[in-house]
């Protein structure tokens, strides 16, 4: 199980484009992925459940990855993280 | 829920009946004071001075009762336990019954940053109506993965993994008549230990759908209104799980699974999904079944009974008609 902090850098939050960018990137890999926020817990490979997080800019979430390949989950997610969705 | 401001009570939503009708005429510095549980305190021993076992952290309530007394007790001059009791951290003092608090008792708690609310409702109803908001307010949640429908008045929570047809069920019901209460992201409470409520995670998204290949569509919109529903009472649990032909499913209908959220028990069926298979027609059938089983009728256990009087009767029959071939 990998367990990261993330922090929303992008300026509008997770809005739809990014919650859909991260869920496209979520379903290339077969693990199972969930992301925290408070006292959320949701499947990240949901498009209505990461919006319904309400992540905010310089809010952070936490992302629990579990199964075959979660290191290369965990890493294709922080990076999309890092490059603030592209925006 | 992190932390219930009294600010929070003023803002609560309550609908016509369940109305409060607070209002906050002094202590506004305190609003921010946080509510830690829903009890209540009816303050009439510790304002005669009598503090053991003082519920300070409690919403302090003021009836007609304790009302006249704070009244005498000024009259009397005689202000040291009023005085005391505004030494404790309490959360809010509320005046029932359209009550009007005196200006020393206004200046007290503006000088100590109690907030003092007044609402018109009589303090027996209007305590009855606190203790349940605020259970609701305090109840345990939990948030899962499942689109909950409300199907023949009974609340279905369609579970299973993510692909698996969960929205497009949950669709056709819709079309079908029946009403949408959240899509993918379902907020669950325990109320008063032995009722479980779900509900949207965010009022603002609930009835919002992704169905793969049209993106997010909007059900109260295309639908209409009478298509969703905000709350309601989980009461049967289907999952839906791709055909698995080594796995043996119910062929019966008496075996009892149950699922169990907030330590609450829920019945569950298992639905194996193959193409071709027509899952809402099934989901209906089972909340119909469901709706039968509150009332008293298991048809499994019926039609096994009706089996075991024919094979009886049938066994019966035999036995005679052999009897009498017998010379």
């Amino acid at each position: 199980m990998v367990t990261r902090t993330l922090t929303v850098a992008n300026r509008a939050g997770i809005h739809a484009r990014p919650a859909a960018s991260i869920v496209k990137t979520a379903n290339k890999f077969k693990s199972d992925f969930y992301l925290e926020k408070d006292t959320m817990k949701i499947n990240g490979k949901s498009i209505m459940g990461i919006i319904t997080l309400g992540a905010t800019h310089q809010s952070t979430v936490t992302m629990v990855c579990e199964g075959p390949d979660e290191q290369e989950l965990a890493d294709a997610i922080t990076a999309l993280f890092e490059n603030r969705f592209e925006e | 829920m992190s932390n219930f401001t009294v600010l929070d009570l003023l803002d609560l939503d309550l609908k016509e009946q369940n109305h409060l009708g607070l209002s906050c005429i002094a202590g506004r510095s305190g609003l921010s004071r946080a509510i830690t549980t829903s009890k209540i305190s009816r303050p009439g021993l510790p304002l005669s001075g009598f503090f053991e076992q003082f519920s300070a952290f409690a919403i302090q309530v003021f009836g007609r009762g304790e009302q006249a007394y704070v009244e005498t007790l000024e009259r009397e001059g005689n202000l040291a336990s009023i005085e005391h009791f505004f030494d404790y951290e309490l959360p809010c003092c509320i005046f029932s019954d359209g009550g009007t608090p005196s200006p020393t008792f206004i200046e007290l708690s503006d000088a100590r940053s109690t907030p003092l609310l007044v609402t018109a409702l009589a303090s027996s109803d209007f305590t009855r109506r606190l203790i349940q908001s605020l259970d609701e307010v305090f109840a345990p949640t939990e948030t899962i993965h499942a689109v909950f429908v409300e199907v023949y008045g009974i609340g279905v929570l369609i579970t299973g993994e993510s692909g698996v047809g969960k929205s497009e069920t949950a669709l056709e019901l819709v079309e079908r008549g029946h009403r949408l209460i959240s899509d993918d992201t379902v907020r669950l409470r325990c109320i008063s230990d032995n009722y479980l409520i779900g509900m949207g995670q965010n009022p603002l998204l609930a009835h919002h759908m992704e169905i793969r290949g049209l993106g997010i569509i909007n059900l109260a919109s295309i639908y209409g209104v009478g298509s969703i529903r905000e709350r309601k009472q989980v009461q049967l649990a289907v999952h839906l799980e791709p055909w698995d032909a080594s796995k043996s499913y119910d062929r019966i209908g008496d075996e009892k699974l149950s699922d169990t959220y907030l330590g609450i028990t829920v019945p569950k069926v298992i639905i194996p999904v193959k193409p071709g298979r027509n899952i809402p027609i099934i989901i209906e059938t089972a909340a119909r079944n469901e709706r039968l089983k509150q009332m008293g009728y298991y048809s499994a256990k019926q039609f096994d009974q009706s089996v075991l009087r024919w094979l009886e009767s049938e066994a019966v029959r035999h036995a005679y008609i052999e009897e009498t071939e017998v010379p």
